[in-house]
């Protein structure tokens, strides 16, 4: 019983971190409709901060001065990145602030450690908090009891700046409606700006104040942001209330999940955050999102099934690849080998995002479970590269099918931090389930079949699979069934009224995606003979993300070639530097702010302005969906 | 027979704001019935409640005898109830064909058809829907780029693809130019007579609700207070304090100098 308590007691510690960033996130979100993937590289920045701060300039700051300094230090570089990054693209597409500002995340992963190297960094204790009490027989840090009163301390601040300050009306009055607080003579930008900085603050503070009870890595950007994702998905985005409760049960079921299921202590977690769903799908505290956003692939210009001369042009092309291994060598056909499954696996997310609009953060998910089944099939069955390549790709089909069903009932940001939860524990189930999933070992010895081993051979398999797969989306995209997808993402208003059923369409999207980024991952731990968590890491997800951007969302096949100039430019990268993540992040950056519509949008946008020109005067005035009361 | 529709005590409440208090009526087959009242009558609230799309909080709502309680949207349009928006809702990233072909695919139950190309599918039945309304020579273009009026009535082109008996239309001409809505309501009428479909709108146009309804409806503070042809109504006392005033307004000389 005691141990119980004091279980509590320290996730309620946990819980005051957790919450900072996340009613940070939240904040946030409120007023500028952005979730901001740096808010972990914020909070990861405040530790890194604090720590040289309480290490090196303890002496005139003190300590609490330090970690107070570290957080608006950090705020200032939260505000900076708003001004120069964000107001360009308040009114994109969700899905280009969320990859920009993951951008942003990779950036400074590198630059963490460029600035404060690779190693684990212990910081100092904080001084009148260094010993522990005694209660229930138990002992309990003092620095705990310390966090559990702070939480609460911040949300009372919190709730008496926005009620009792002029600046607080005014946010939550934007959080209601921006247009109207601009009408009112209030300066958008500095409030935007302002509210920024405050929700980065916040972060910064969670991740200084974590120094005294863990060590500062460069990794913790990631953890706490799937963490604080899901801690926003259940309390409600904008809501700080939700953010405080959802902070104190999230921690909690972490706390005693360890006790119930120490393999998969995500698992409780999940469930409660799948049954909130189910309940209010907008959280427990938090709005139905008023009017949806224009999808991601939102096109003026409509899509047309490739003519002739275009279709004997693409075979052309298939054949010219299929003639290479008769001219390349056997590392450039690996290589080949590699493009041409990512391919199938950006096709697969490009399907989803632009047809569908649902713009997936977690699709690696699926490419990882067509790898783990493949290689069960080959590891515990015995069975062949033809039977695991077929029956493989079933495990991403089904992972696909229940996470699905549940993503669908969202859409936005929700659908997007969701998917990414769910490759999350996707990940960490096949990361700790070490006795079926090998952990981080992997699996290995998942080897071709004797005709596909040599690199030509493999070659020929991976661009035979992805040129059906690829076809046979294309052909979806075309069909009556994507019309019908294309519908309930231009207007959900009227494909609802001409008999449409949304979430059903959008599910079956998701499986289909699902299902060929599994026959991808299949394909894939053939290729490298193995199988590990890290296919389905946040890494493999933004890929795909950005090979569909640089392609261009507006596309109908946009992917494939974004797949094979982002894959080849990220193979070359990566012999070239050590910083490729800094690199990749500005890349990100710059195709969001500079190439929105990626390579092939910026060429039919070319081909559409020259043949006839002075056509679109005007906005379009067809994209309305809110239905006035 | 039972009526095409049949409202019966439909109740609908937002905190403490009764937007609509026992709204009761029924619309025949081949009838144009127009519900009109002043800003914030309720009027869209009721509109929304008969396609399921809200849920009312109390009262019935039946078609052909079929209480629709509980049914989304999408399976009252299965009933046979085609719908427009008081701001149009199309699809903004395929042609003015395709908008009809989409709703005629789904009507026709192919949906879920993952071969053959959408773009050739009921293409002789969607051009038929477009000359109806008249947008033939626009059925190639993008519909992002459509003028607010044609957009109008390729709603209304969407709407009747399902074949409807039973056509709601929320301010089927608010944005147009004059001249744009009598056109409108005087195609709507026309095929809404030719094909005896049941027609309920709602509109701030006092010309286009004098000229075509058969009857009216006057809804205020989320009651029904009149109903009655329109020179009834127009006659009514408490419906002139309330919305249309005292002028003598809405004669034909008037209609003449606005559309002109």
């Amino acid at each position: 019983m005691e141990f119980l308590l004091v279980q509590a007691l320290s996730g309620l510690a946990s819980a005051a971190s957790l919450f900072l960033v996340a009613s940070g996130l939240s904040i946030i979100f409120g007023v500028t409709r952005i979730v901001n993937f740096a808010h972990g590289a914020f909070y990861m920045l405040g530790a890194y901060v604090a720590y040289t701060l309480t290490t090196r300039f303890a002496g005139p700051l003190g300590f609490w001065g330090a970690i107070v300094a570290a957080a608006i230090i950090v705020a200032i570089l939260g505000a900076l990145m708003e001004m120069v990054l964000l107001r360009r693209i308040y009114q994109a597409p969700e899905l280009f602030q969320l990859l920009a500002t993951f951008g942003v995340t990779l950036m400074v992963q590198d630059l963490v450690v460029v600035i404060w190297g690779p190693e684990d960094l212990l910081g100092p204790r904080a001084p009148g908090f260094t010993g522990a009490i005694s209660l229930f027989g138990r002992m309990v840090p003092t620095y705990d009891l310390f966090m559990m009163t702070l939480g609460p301390v911040v949300l009372g601040i919190l709730w008496l700046l926005f009620h009792k300050t002029r600046w607080g009306v005014l946010v939550r009055a934007a959080t209601q409606d921006r247009e109207m607080v601009a009408a009112l003579g209030v300066n958008q930008k500095w409030l935007f700006t302002g509210v920024f900085a405050l929700g980065v603050f916040l972060a910064a503070l969670g991740g200084a104040l974590q120094i005294p009870r863990t060590t500062v890595t460069h990794a913790m950007d990631l953890s706490i942001i799937v963490e604080v994702f899901v801690v926003v998905v259940i309390g409600g985005l904008g809501s700080v209330f939700g953010a405080f409760v959802a902070a104190i049960i999230v921690a909690e079921l972490n706390a005693f999940g360890i006790l119930i299921l120490p393999q998969i202590s995500l698992i409780t977690v999940f469930l409660v955050m799948a049954v909130v769903l189910v309940v209010r799908p907008w959280g427990l505290f938090g709005k139905p999102e008023s009017a949806p956003r224009a999808a991601a692939g939102l096109t003026i210009r409509p899509w047309r099934p490739f003519t002739q001369m275009e279709r004997a042009g693409v075979a052309l092309v298939v054949v010219a690849v299929a003639a290479l291994p008769f001219f390349l060598g056997n590392y450039a056909l690996t290589v080949g080998a590699e493009i041409l499954i990512y391919v199938l696996f950006a096709a697969s997310l490009h399907f989803m995002m632009t047809v569908g609009g649902l713009a997936s953060f977690g699709h690696a998910a699926y490419f990882g479970l067509g790898a783990y089944g493949a290689a069960f099939l080959v590891k515990y069955m015995g069975a062949p590269m033809e039977a695991a390549l077929i029956v493989g790709p079933l495990l991403g089909l089904a992972g696909a099918v229940l996470f699905g069903w549940f993503c669908v009932r969202l859409s936005g940001v929700y659908f997007a931090m969701l998917t990414l939860a769910f490759a999350q524990i996707a990940w960490s189930i096949a990361f700790q389930w070490v006795d079926v999933t090998g952990g981080d070992n992997g699996l290995l010895g998942i080897w071709p079949a004797s005709w596909a081993s040599r690199p030509a051979g493999f070659f020929w398999l991976a661009l035979g699979i992805a040129v059906v797969g690829v076809a046979v989306l294309r052909m979806l995209v075309f069909s009556p069934f994507g019309y019908g997808l294309r519908a309930v993402r231009d207007s959900a208003l009227r494909s609802e009224a001409i008999g449409l059923n949304r979430q059903r369409m959008q599910w079956a999207a998701f499986i289909v995606a699902g299902t060929f980024a599994g026959l991808a991952g299949a394909l894939f731990a053939f290729l490298k003979g193995s199988v590990f968590p890290d296919y389905m890491a946040i890494p493999t997800s933004v890929d795909g993300l950005v090979m569909v951007l640089l392609g261009g969302v507006e596309t109908v096949s946009g992917a494939v070639v974004g797949a094979v100039l982002y894959k080849a430019l990220a193979i070359w990268l990566m012999s070239q530097t050590d910083l490729s993540k800094l690199v990749l992040g500005g890349v990100i950056v710059v195709i969001v702010l500079a190439f929105p519509k990626g390579v092939v949008g910026f060429i039919e946008d070319l081909r559409h302005r020259w043949p006839r020109k002075g056509n679109g005067a005007g906005a379009p005035v067809g994209a309305t969906k809110a239905e006035a009361a | 027979m039972s009526p095409l529709l049949e409202v019966k005590d439909l109740m609908k409440s937002y905190g403490g704001v009764h937007a609509v208090r026992g709204v009761s009526f029924t619309v025949e087959a081949g009838q144009m019935l127009a519900l009109i009242g002043p800003n914030g009558a309720g009027k869209s609230t009721c509109f929304n409640m008969l396609n399921g799309q809200i849920p009312p909080d109390a009262g019935t709502v039946r078609i052909e005898g079929k209480d629709i309680k509980g049914l989304p949207p999408r399976a009252v349009w299965r009933l046979g109830v085609g719908r427009t928006f008081q701001i149009t809702a199309t699809f903004a990233s395929m042609t003015v064909r395709e908008n009809v072909q989409v709703a005629l695919i789904s009507f026709h139950g192919l949906i879920s058809r993952v071969f053959g190309f959408a773009g050739a599918a009921c293409r002789e039945e969607a051009d038929a829907l477009l000359a109806l309304v008249g947008l033939t020579t626009q059925a190639e273009r993008p519909c992002g780029e459509l003028a607010y009026g044609d957009l109008k009535r390729l709603e209304l082109a969407v709407a009747l693809a399902n074949q409807p008996r039973l056509l709601l239309m929320d301010e089927p001409t608010a944005g147009m130019a004059p001249r744009e809505r009598v056109e409108l309501m005087r195609l709507t009428a026309e095929i809404a007579r030719a094909k005896g479909i049941g027609v309920l709108f709602t509109e701030h146009d006092m010309d286009v609700v004098f000229e075509h309804a058969d009857e009216v409806m006057v809804l205020n503070r989320g009651q029904l207070i009149a109903r009655g042809t329109p020179a009834e109504v127009r006659r009514d006392p408490q419906v002139r304090a309330i919305y249309l005033g005292e002028g003598l307004l809405y004669d034909a000389r008037h209609r003449e100098g606005t559309a002109a």
